[in-house]
Parts: structure tokens; sequence; C-alpha cells
């Protein structure tokens, strides 16, 4: 499956301009393996971060001091910012899991 | 020391094997950006070479900072990719995209590719730098994508004046802003889309851009295909990818990724004390002005004697006029040599051969640009991670 995406894209790339007569693009990612590391609440994050994006995400950050305080702004952030629909009773568990994992 | 060419080549070998054998998008390689906690994967996306995998969903890809070193302008093929929301347009149809032109317009449009297509088209060289790009080199850390230097890269931009296509549909008397919308959007209809906004003079000035070609090819998919807005000079948070929606407005446009998100500090060098607020902010705007060195990577053993270094410059639109590398810590500085000006947009190549005895070495590198501004010995800082423009520094161990 791969392999065809691969031969797509370079024959995409040798049509060059005349490209815009193609097919529709049907850009496949690669598959996903970033993946949450074990920690309490494990379950509790993979059901609301992962909704909207992958956990790459976390694992990247800086290490902070005061891992709790960062852990607590970012998932307020993406309750108050971006409008993750995240039960008031998960905020807890999502933030412990958080400071103690990453 | 390891090269990271000879890396990268290695890589590419990787891929093609892993490729052959299996379906899953395998790491190639870890590498390791020089801050805490930054080893990342080396990733293999259709149409892009081994990348810096920054995230996975969204895509976010940070270009190899060796590849600045094989000359001017950036391949398509290694140009860095950066998202901020997860529902991209995987199957677009370029038979059937669609850019609408509309608000404060006399005769609101709706443009085909091909009609872009039949429209004069004009050519710039300029930088796309994102905003984040060098984040995590911030001290004190901050959120946000810890990039290195990689996400920055330079191309030859094919495509029609913003102006030619907002004279078509006739800007009404009154209009204040031009607002842009891509294809992509959020997951959650919760989520802010990305929509960003120019002021009306900036979106005429005849340099912003509607892009469909890049360094003599269709845009790859993950830098915007087919349609992406170009902004030059200005930071990669408004040169919208695939970009479908123009909207003139007749205020100041107020969504999230304009008055929220992207802003920097209302202060004399848009910097603030380490770890502080800004009490007051504004958009995001222009590039800094930055300088490096591409063939000497950090902790690199040379040999002694003669050796050219070699590296680019750019800054947000008045050109580069001078590029200065000092081989003892800063006490002195002496001019390299400019490269062809690819205009001043580009990034400019420098070259200055220099002789170093045996020992250990901080090579420094700082460009002026033709309106004087100049790169700060210290860091500025501000909550985001933004503008990032010290004066880069490379030591070296010469035997």
């Amino acid at each position: 499956m791969q392999r065809t995406v691969l031969l797509a894209a370079s024959l995409a790339l040798t049509t060059g301009l005349t490209a815009v007569t193609a097919a529709p693009v049907n850009y496949q990612l690669p598959d996903e393996v970033a993946a949450f590391k074990a920690g309490p609440n494990l379950e509790v994050v993979q059901g609301n971060c992962s909704a909207c994006h992958s956990a790459d995400y976390v694992k990247t950050q800086p290490p902070m001091k005061d891992k709790k305080g960062f852990w607590q702004a970012e998932v307020t952030k993406m309750i108050k910012v971006y409008g993750a629909p995240i039960d008031d009773a998960d905020v807890g568990k999502i933030v412990d899991y958080l400071a103690a994992t990453y | 020391m390891f090269d990271r060419r000879d890396l990268l080549k290695g890589a590419g070998l990787a891929t093609l094997a892993a490729t052959l054998n299996s379906t899953k998008a395998l790491a190639l390689d870890i590498v390791t950006l020089p801050f805490a906690n930054g080893e990342r994967p080396l990733v293999k996306y259709p149409q892009k070479r081994a990348m810096i995998g920054l995230t996975s969903r969204p895509p976010q890809l940070e270009t190899p900072f060796a590849i600045f070193n094989d000359g001017p302008i950036t391949p398509n093929n290694a140009f860095f990719v950066r998202y901020h929301l997860s529902d991209l347009p995987y199957n677009l149809d370029p038979d059937k995209f669609t850019l609408e032109v509309k608000g404060k317009v006399d005769k609101p449009l709706k443009l085909s590719l091909k009609d872009i297509r039949k429209m004069k088209a004009t050519e710039i060289v300029a930088v796309n730098q994102c905003s984040g790009n060098s984040r995590g080199f911030f001290e004190p850390r901050v959120a946000g994508g810890q990039l290195a230097n990689g996400a920055m890269g330079n191309a030859r931009w094919r495509g029609v004046p913003l102006k030619a296509v907002l004279e078509m549909a006739g800007v009404q008397s009154g209009a204040k802003q031009v607002t842009f919308n891509g294809m992509d959007g959020p997951v959650s209809d919760k989520t802010p889309d990305f929509v960003k906004a120019l002021d009306v003079a900036h979106a005429t000035d005849g340099e912003v851009m509607l892009a469909y070609g890049m360094n003599g090819e269709d845009l790859p998919f993950l830098n915007g295909f087919p349609l992406r807005l170009i902004v030059p000079g200005y930071y990669g948070t408004y040169w919208v990818k695939h970009l479908n929606e123009i909207t003139v407005i007749d205020n100041v446009y107020d969504g999230f990724w304009m008055k929220s998100a992207y802003r920097i500090p209302d202060t004399p060098n848009n910097s603030v004390e380490p770890g502080t607020a800004p009490k007051a902010t504004i958009p995001i705007n222009r590039f800094t002005i930055r300088s490096f060195i591409t063939n000497v990577p950090d902790g690199a053993k040379l040999k002694a004697g003669r050796t050219t270094l070699r590296g680019i410059a750019f800054d947000g639109g008045k050109g580069i006029k001078q590029v200065e590398i000092s081989t003892d810590g800063g006490k002195t500085w002496t001019s390299a040599k400019l490269g062809k000006d690819l205009g001043k947009y580009s990034f400019r190549e420098w070259m200055l051969p220099v002789k170093l005895a045996s020992g250990q070495f901080e090579l420094k590198v700082r460009a002026t640009g033709n309106g004087g501004e100049t790169q700060p010995d210290t860091p500025r800082w501000n909550p985001a991670g933004y503008l990032r423009n010290v004066v880069e520094t490379v030591r070296v161990t010469v035997a």
C-alpha cells in the first residue's frame, strides 16, 4: 500500500504542472506510531487527547520545573481555547497523568 | 562527530527498504536536537525526503539543518511542514477546487485553478519561516512546537498577485482587512478554524501572492496544494495553505488566530524579561534578521589551517547588506563575501575563508540588513517563543 502511494507521488511530481488535471490527491499519511506512555489514567488521556492530536504533541514538550502547573495550563488551554469536550471529572486525572508521566 | 549528510544518505536507503517490506511508518533513525527532550524520529512522508518528525497528527516536519548548506533554494521535498488542525483535505480534487472571493467586493468571484493559471503569472523567491522556528532554544523553555532551526525554507513561488484577484472582484470603499481561510480545519466545531487577516493596503501591495507553483513544480500537498498565500517577509502563520476563501471585511478581524494567538509583546524589541508576561501585544509580523553557518555543525572537529565558512542570511524584506564572521567569540569581526542576490526576501548565501590554528573556537555569524537592523548578542524572550534571532555560535575544536 505504502509503495503505491510513493509511486503515485513520484508520478505526480514528474508530470509537474499538468498535475492540475489529475485525479483527486488521495494523500495518505504514514500510520501513526506515536503512543502515550503507560501511566495512571492512561485510558482517560487516550480517550480525550487523541481525538484532536497525536501523542507526540505531549511527548515533545520541554521538561519544566513545575510540571503540574505546566500541564494544568495546557489542559485548561485545550478546554478554554480549543473547545476540547473534557468532563470536569477527567481534568484532574489527565493533569495527574501528564505531570507524573512526562 | 557524524556527518549529517551521510546520515541522510543512509536514511534514504532505509526508506526504500522500509517501504518495500512494510506498511508501517517506521522511524528511520533518531535525531537529537540540541536542547533538553530533543529526540525526534526521522520520518518519511509521500513527496518528502527523510524529515525530522515533530508531530504526526496533524503532520509537522522539520527540515534537517544540513540541507541549508546545499544551496539557497530549499527543495520541495525537504521544505518544512506545519499545521494546527488535524482535518486536512487529503482527498481534494484539483479539478473541482474553487477559490471564493467575497465580502465587501463589487463582484464576488469563484475561480477554478484553471482560471487562476490563465492569469498573468508572477514569481518571487521568498523565505517562509514558522513563527515558532527555534522555539526549543528559548530559556526558560516555553510550551509549543519544540523546533530547532529547521522550520524555515526558501523557494521560488509562482502564482498571481493577490492584488490582481482583488481588483477583479473590486474592493469596496471602507474595506479594512482581508481574511484568508484554507480547506484544512478543526476536528471539533468548537475549535476555532484557522483564519488569518492582512490589512487591505498590505493585501494589495502587489507582492502578496496566491501561489500554485513552488520551485518549478506544483506545491507539495503538505505545503498547501493546490494554492497558498505567499506573504513575503512575514512569518509563515500568514501563508495560509489549501487557500479557498478570501473575504474582504470592513473591520479588524477578531478571530482567535489573530486576536489571541500569534501575538508578540508591544515593546521596543518585541521582547520581555524572561519568564514574564507582556502588558500589551500586537500580531506577529515581519521576520527578524537572522544568519547561520551551514557547513560546520556545532561541536565539529576541524583540521588546522585554511577552511571556508559558508552560510545563509535573511531578513523581513529590506535585504541583507552585510554578513560578518567572528572566529574569536565575538571580539573581532570580518565581512563575508555575499552570494548571488535572488531578491530581498530570499536567503542570501555568504562565504568566508578563514585560517584556524589548533584549539577551541567559537565561530559567530552576524547579519546586518539594508535597514540597519542587526542581530542581538543576547536572545530576545517572549512567552510564545517567537522571533529568535540571537547571533548564532558554533563551537569547534581545531587540531
